[in-house]
């Protein structure tokens, strides 16, 4: 099954942050919600596109994530890369902390 | 140097207020992220991958000390200590907070800047030679006109919603260091037969996924004509120019599905209705502007300086720097330094907030408090004399901006890639860096001579891979990034679109691919001859033949 949670980016800083479990936004993706299949991505998708989250994050969108032991990780680069920040500068970003 | 006006200070401060509100509001969600989109853009207010990004103008490439001091402070109080500087002479910031960017941009205004036009379906910020006024080639300097451009583009009523983007550059001298012909219009200063001085016009040139060199519409067009002859182009494209598709709203197309003569024709229709009229500027308005960019107050000097050659012959790293970064001034005992921003293996364009303060501050004591900044993104003190060259270089180098690689392999454009852009398809930068660090060596650099190399990591091309002698376009290909190879690219007075050399290359690959063509160029140049006059002499095959082989 195709695994997938959403990402968005914050509206105040414009930061990467994924949506969990308890509808908030976190900047880690371990605490993004994971949806298992097409209904359930859908469901995620649109309860990060109501209305009242426009003030809150900008262009929710869903991306296909693996489960590698504890970590949720993307399966595509430009998405691991968004969870880390700049491979060309390590001491900034997600990476750094 | 060009100072404000009440009016332009007005304009700006004005404008920045109105930006203060606008984010108020969107925060309070009075207004939806897709009512505030377009007045983002508009202040050059861009959402990146990682976050916000904001690009600031540096009009024409021309910098006061007090002004990149500025750029220095904004980049340690807004951002993470650092800024890039652009293929458009601009300079972005990778990190800034919405909710701050007002503050930064009142703080731009406190120096005379600001971020208009460097965003959405504007004239954007006009660029040019980064040696006006200081070239010992040019024939004028063509800064004066790009203010006049800028003064007549800048919130212009008519050209705020064209069918896309629009840029115009200038070059004042024969050799361009500006690439005007790959703009939607270039400008190419020059004579004509009664010893005026006007402009050669060039329109349609562009990069992005349609690559085209501009064509020439206009011969000659004097300096009292040029902005009605502008606005009769501007008016043309904007009432024929396509909206139907984002891909094909570019100029360049108009005058591709068109044809150049069809083009002409409108123009000289448009223009003839206008030329008498209120954009006819005449000789005492030129000399207003003209005057506003006079030379500064240079020393009468004799252009040899015992202690610039003796600097020169005791100190070899200083006498590289000066082979490759000095360039010559058309004053005597003065010369153009270039700061280059391409330490091998670092960041193409990157520059940290004490780096900017200390080029203000060498500006300052060495340059006439100028600076410019190139689409090659380098920074250049335009005017030095040469026996200030020995310090400014001690200077440069204990910060490491004394790189001495100017036009050489590893003096790399390359766009931001997918590291920071949200549009782009593969990174381009870590590309750059590698490659600085397989030709690294000096001597080696010396060899292969002046070589362009240009990366972008999306075929939009920020990164002018199809004017680079060797060019790298990244794309994704099922997830990975690969990249397809150009050669034979030209951004100068010569300029040319590169052709695909073949099937693109893995990450892994790419590196050994570009020293192959390298090699073989080495292998069969004949004496004097640049990367590009070898590609021009005998064409693909032969470095299609190392790349692929068999294949």
């Amino acid at each position: 099954m195709s695994l997938q949670v959403v990402t968005a980016n914050r509206l105040e800083d414009g930061l990467v942050v994924f949506l969990t479990s308890d509808g908030n936004w976190s900047e880690n993706i371990n605490d993004a919600r994971i949806a298992d299949g097409k209904e359930a991505a859908d469901a995620l998708l649109a309860e990060a596109s109501a209305p009242e989250l426009d003030i809150v994050i900008v262009g929710p969108y869903l991306i296909d994530v693996e489960q590698q032991g504890a970590d949720i990780v993307p399966t595509k680069y430009r998405e691991v890369l968004r969870t880390k920040g700049p491979s060309v500068r390590e001491d900034l970003g997600y990476q750094a902390v | 140097m060009y100072r404000y006006d009440d009016f332009d200070r007005q304009l700006v401060h004005e404008r920045t207020e109105q930006f203060r509100e606008q984010v108020k509001r969107r925060l309070a969600g009075d207004i939806t992220e897709e009512q505030f989109r377009p007045l983002r853009l508009m202040n050059g207010v861009y959402l990146q991958l990682h976050a916000y990004m904001l690009r600031v103008a540096v009009p024409y490439g021309t910098l006061r000390a007090d002004q990149l001091r500025q750029l220095g402070m904004i980049a340690r109080v807004y951002d993470k200590g650092y800024g890039h500087f652009t293929t458009r002479q601009n300079i972005q910031y990778n990190w800034p907070k919405l909710d701050e960017i007002p503050d930064a941009l009142l703080d731009l205004a406190k120096v005379e800047m600001h971020a208009i036009q460097t965003s959405g379906n504007c004239i954007r910020n006009t660029t040019t030679d980064q040696y006006a006024g200081a070239a010992a080639d040019e024939i004028e300097d063509p800064r004066p006109y790009c203010e006049l451009i800028r003064q007549w583009s800048t919130f212009h009523p008519e050209f705020t919603y064209l069918p896309r983007k629009f840029k115009i550059a200038v070059t004042g001298s024969p050799n361009d260091r500006a690439a005007v012909k790959v703009h939607d219009i270039g400008l190419r200063m020059h004579q004509n037969d009664a010893g005026e001085t006007g402009f050669e016009v060039m329109v349609g040139g562009g990069l992005g996924r349609t690559p085209f060199v501009g064509k020439t519409i206009r011969e000659f067009i004097g300096k009292n004509d040029l902005f009605s002859y502008l606005e009769a182009i501007l008016r043309v494209y904007n009432r024929f120019g396509r909206r139907d598709n984002k891909y094909k709203a570019r100029i360049k197309i108009l005058v591709h599905e068109e044809g150049i003569d069809k083009i002409r024709e409108l123009v000289e229709e448009e223009w003839a209705q206008i030329k008498d009229g209120s954009l006819r500027v005449d000789d005492a308005e030129i000399a207003h502007y003209i005057e506003q960019f006079a030379p500064p107050a240079f020393e009468t000097l004799s252009d040899d300086d015992a202690d610039f050659e003796r600097h020169k012959s005791e100190n070899r790293r200083f006498a590289n720097w000066v082979r490759s970064n000095v360039i010559e001034h058309k004053q005597p005992g003065y010369a153009i330094a270039n700061v280059s921003l391409k330490p091998i293996g670092g960041i193409p364009g990157d520059a940290t907030d004490t780096q900017m303060e200390l080029v203000a501050d060498l500006s300052e004591k060495y340059s006439f408090g100028d600076v410019r900044v190139t689409h090659e993104q380098n920074l250049v003190l335009p005017h030095v004399k040469k026996a200030d060259l020995f310090a400014v270089w001690s200077e440069l180098d204990k910060a490491d901006l004394g790189t001495a690689n100017l036009g050489y392999v590893t003096d790399i454009i390359s766009c931001p890639g997918l590291d920071y852009c949200a549009l782009a398809t593969a990174r381009s930068i870590p590309l750059s860096q590698r490659i600085s660090e397989r030709f690294g060596d000096l001597d080696r650099q010396h060899d292969i001579g002046e070589l362009k190399i240009k990366i972008s990591g999306c075929i939009n091309a920020c990164g002018h891979h199809h004017v680079g002698h060797i060019g790298i376009l990244g794309l994704d290909k099922r997830g990975k990034e690969f990249y397809q190879i150009t050669l034979g690219g030209d951004a100068s007075q010569d300029a040319s679109i590169g052709k695909i050399a073949g099937a693109g290359f893995s990450e892994a690959e790419v590196v050994d691919a570009i020293e192959s063509l390298v090699t073989k160029y080495i292998d069969i140049r004949e004496s004097g001859e640049r990367f590009i006059d070898t590609y021009r002499r005998v064409g693909m095959d032969p470095f299609k033949e190392v790349l692929y082989g068999d294949r």
